[in-house]
């Protein structure tokens, strides 16, 4: 009995989910607050009622049948009538089930339809994200920005719609982006472009994950999206486009900086800095975490990530660079400065 | 013939026991009991080891950053836990159970080739074997005696030399094409008994559902593993032979090897589960007390859910941009074969009801498999629809889902296989009682694991990741699903307790303790090895029916 108990509390759970006050969950997809993740989970219900409704007939007559037609006296050796099957119930039970198919399929047809052939309107923000071991490069073409795991996109309002087209790339393995309040996820693949695009109408940060394995790391490839009002998202996407701060306090880290192998790696704009295998950091401190998500940005962290990131981030493509206290404590400065 | 009027057994136990004497028997042995024996043994073996791999990963995620192993040593475990499960596991299971009881059920002495039989069998050993020599002798991501650490389904790039700079990965495909190899070879060996070696009388309308089944799977087995095995080659091209088959960096494809990996891939759940089913098919009825109910359209069922099952794959691609049109045709085609699927569901329903239901251990691990393998069918059926499954794939509702398939569904199943065939292997029977803790530890353990994972992906939570941060919903569900392997693995004991102690008793079964209906109850337990001295007529689907029933028979009514 106790089977049945645990598979009746595991629907009834699902139910309670799917209305439930979701509190510190960050990343609960019935709980959308973008136009597509709302559709998936509308779609989501739906099918979560049909199925729930078959399992508790089905498992109620198993039930039944267990119960009723149990052996009831362990020396009762005499058999029951013997069945063969039933050609009327054969096909009763291969119809009902066929049309709960036809609908399934048509309703998952027009959310399909509704969501892949959405054409791009002409004032959409445009985004390429490009996936990489273990972080998020994230551009703005029309923009002109270069940023780093962190997405910033304007609210839609019904007044104001305002939708955010993605191009996916990657720079190495495949990689998927999902945001659950947001939307499905969609691979990130090598050699190709896909696309994907985001409604949201709520103000906040919602967080997701990479969720195709992708190596080592795949675990702490972690994606924060902030959605702005209009006028926020304007002044964040200026104060982006600046040029990056060249503070003649911290001119020596600049230049231990500068002459060290980070610049292989990371790009500083207005500087001879222009690697693309690290993230920009251009506005470095503009950003609320480091390591794609793993830990918070702040100056003893910064620190204690350039000290030795392997020992943060195990696995993952940055070296310890191998600086001294000195050293260290320059750059860190000069890093800092970077708002 | 002198030797035809002793059972075998009777001279070995004249002979003197002695070890290396033993162990020659069974390296040099053809019987294909003794192989189906052997199967079982070493997919019990590489169960208990990819499950203790399991219960570390799953003591890792009990809480939130913990470290108790490091990024590479989880990458590791789940790949080589996932392979292991799916190409140790299985498959040599449900090579085993075919070996062991086809030529039996059909009252054949042997299967069609003996010899491919045992060549099969050791191809699969050496190929388990050598995936895990990679643990000694591996270079992987991170370094060296590493074993692969690329996923079971190996996503390309991530397999090419750029990102796979070591051996793991060439580990890792090759003991797949090896074991593979032996798939191919008992599944040719199946498909030829069934059509070659029938008994007098033995038509292919009357065989019994675990051999038509079974025979069913083994087609599958020669559609599906060429392309995984063309896919292994083209990667060891690329990786050596400068091809660029799935190097994205030359021009090659990642979804290439996608396709090529789930044309094998799904299918492959099907050949994994419809062992199960046929299991389930002999068990249920002998316990009802009834014979199969719409057995035609059991054996319709299991035809159709072959041939669907291999236009289903690309429903592990719904998130890979397909086009509208092609997630369409593909959601369409997986929800088809949830049709066959419930046909099976409700025939076993239709067999129970009217019968005189017996809960012996062999039927509770059935009923136990029908309640799993409902709900394993309807989160199937959710992430069918492609929107949902947006949201759902690579998530923890997904492995939730399928081990809700192979451990709710395919283990249930086999475990009642062991219980119910045991008796006939050994002469002995297991303990009932040692049986029902088994039983009841593994429900508890299995509910609170594989309920509760539903949730964190319905939360966000993606699969195969080695840790997570706290505070996104996870933590509470990650600790109750590691305090449930506590019970799965006190389930594991009482099982393999009960095999130890079974093993020391004396013979007590006798030829037929189920009062069971098919061919390999009306010779002794264990057979001899030439299974039949002589056969009993055969002239319906349960023979031994119409021999213990000669006033109701049921020839009168096939």
């Amino acid at each position: 009995m106790s089977l049945r108990f645990a598979t009746l509390g595991f629907s009834a759970a699902f139910a309670r989910l799917a209305f439930a006050q979701t509190g510190g969950a960050a990343g609960n997809m019935f709980d959308p607050v973008s136009t597509p993740a709302q559709s998936v989970m509308d779609l989501s219900v739906l099918v979560l009622a049909i199925c729930g409704v078959i399992f508790l007939i089905v498992a109620g007559l198993l039930t039944y049948v267990i119960i009723r037609f149990r052996r009831r006296d362990s020396k009762d050796d005499r058999e029951p009538a013997q069945v063969y099957g039933s050609n009327q119930i054969e096909i009763a039970w291969t119809v009902i089930p066929l049309l709960i198919v036809v609908v399934l399929t048509m309703a998952t047809a027009r959310v399909i339809a509704a969501l892949q052939n959405r054409p791009e309107p002409a004032d959409a923000v445009q985004v390429t994200v490009v996936g990489h071991q273990w972080w998020w490069e994230f551009r703005y073409p029309a923009l002109g920005i270069t940023t780093a795991n962190e997405l910033h996109v304007p609210i839609s309002t019904a007044t104001e719609p305002k939708l955010t087209f993605m191009k996916l790339l990657s720079a190495d393995v495949a990689h998927s982006f999902w945001i659950p309040k947001l939307a499905g996820k969609t691979d990130v693949i090598p050699g190709r472009t896909n696309t994907m695009w985001i409604e949201p109408k709520q103000t906040g940060t919602y967080l997701g994950n990479c969720a195709e394995y992708c190596g080592t790391q795949h675990a702490n490839m972690l994606i924060r999206v902030t959605v702005h009002t209009q006028e926020d998202f304007n002044r964040w996407a200026a104060q982006q486009k600046a040029e990056a701060a060249a503070d003649p306090q911290v001119q020596a880290g600049r230049e231990v900086f500068l002459s060290l192998s980070c610049v292989n790696c990371h790009a500083i704009s207005g500087t001879s800095s222009k690697g693309t295998f690290g993230p920009d950091l251009s506005h470095l401190m503009s950003r609320d975490t480091l390591g794609s998500g793993m830990i918070p940005n702040g100056i003893p962290n910064l620190r204690n990530w350039i000290r030795d990131p392997q020992a943060i981030k195990p696995g993952n493509l940055m070296p310890n660079m191998q600086l001294n206290d000195k050293e260290l404590d320059q750059v860190v400065n000069y890093l800092a400065s970077l708002k | 013939m002198a030797t035809a009027e002793y059972p075998l057994e009777q001279s070995r136990a004249t002979k003197e026991w002695s070890l290396p004497a033993v162990l020659h028997d069974w390296v040099i042995t053809v019987d294909h009991k003794r192989l189906g024996i052997m199967y079982i043994v070493a997919s019990l073996v590489f169960f208990v080891v990819a499950g203790l791999m399991a219960a570390v990963m799953r003591a890792q995620l009990a809480f939130p950053n913990n470290t108790l192993v490091p990024p590479e040593v989880f990458n590791r475990l789940f790949t080589m836990h996932g392979t292991s499960m799916v190409f140790l596991v299985g498959m040599p299971f449900l090579a085993g159970l075919a070996n062991y009881l086809v030529p039996l059920m059909i009252g054949a002495r042997d299967m069609a080739f003996p010899r491919l039989n045992a060549f099969g069998f050791w191809i699969f050993l050496f190929g388990g074997l050598l995936l895990y020599f990679s643990y000694i002798a591996g270079e992987g991501l991170a370094g060296h005696g590493s074993a692969p650490d690329v996923g079971w389904f190996a996503y390309s790039p991530l397999t090419e030399r750029a990102f796979s700079r070591g051996s793991s990965t060439d580990y890792w495909t090759l003991s797949i094409l090896t074991a593979g190899i032996g798939s191919i070879a008992s599944a040719i060996n199946v498909i030829a008994t069934v059509f070659s070696m029938r008994a007098k009388g033995m038509t292919f309308w009357r065989m019994p559902l675990f051999v038509w089944l079974l025979f069913v799977v083994s087609g599958m087995i020669l559609i599906v593993l060429p392309p995984l095995s063309a896919a292994q080659i083209m990667l060891l091209l690329d990786r050596y032979l400068g091809a660029h088959f799935f190097d994205t960096q030359a021009g090659g494809s990642a979804v290439l090897w996608q396709h090529f990996f789930w044309i094998f891939g799904h299918p492959e759940v099907y050949v994994l589960i419809l062992p199960g089913f046929a299991c389930a098919s002999e068990i249920i009825p002998v316990f009802s007390r009834k014979p199969m109910f719409g057995r035609a359209a059991m054996i319709g069922a299991t035809v159709s859910i072959g041939f669907l099952s291999l236009g289903v794959w690309a429903h592990h691609m719904f998130a890979v941009g397909m086009a509208a049109a092609s997630n369409m045709f593909f959601a369409a085609s997986t929800m088809m074969v949830g049709v066959p699927t419930g046909i099976k569901i409700f025939n076993w329903l239709g067999t129970m009801y009217g019968g005189k239901i017996r809960f012996d251990t062999p039927m509770l691990w059935c009923i136990g498999f029908l309640f799993q393998f409902l709900i394993a069918g309807l989160t199937g059926v959710m992430l069918a629809v492609a929107p949902f499954d947006w949201q759902l794939t690579d998530s923890y509702f997904v492995v939730a889902h399928f081990h809700y398939v192979l451990l709710g569904g395919l283990l249930f199943t086999y475990f009642g296989a062991i219980y119910y065939w045991f008796p006939k292997a050994t002469g002995r029977m297991l303990s009932e009682t040692l049986g029902k803790w088994h039983f009841w530890l593994l429900v508890i353990g299995f509910h609170m694991t594989f309920d509760t994972l539903h949730f964190p992906g319905l939360l966000g939570m993606p699969r195969r990741i080695y840790t997570y941060p706290a505070g996104r919903g996870w933590d509470t569900l990650n600790l109750i699903a590691t305090i449930g392997v506590v019970f799965q693995a006190a389930a594991i004991l009482c099982f393999t307790w009960n095999v130890i102690n079974s093993l020391r008793k004396r013979k007590d079964a006798g030829d037929d303790p189920w009062d069971a209906w098919t061919l390999e109850w009306a010779t002794s337990s264990p057979p001899p090895e030439y299974n039949f001295v002589t056969l009993p007529e055969i002239r319906s689907s349960r023979p031994l029916w119409d021999l213990k029933h000669p006033e109701d028979p049921d020839w009168k009514y096939e």
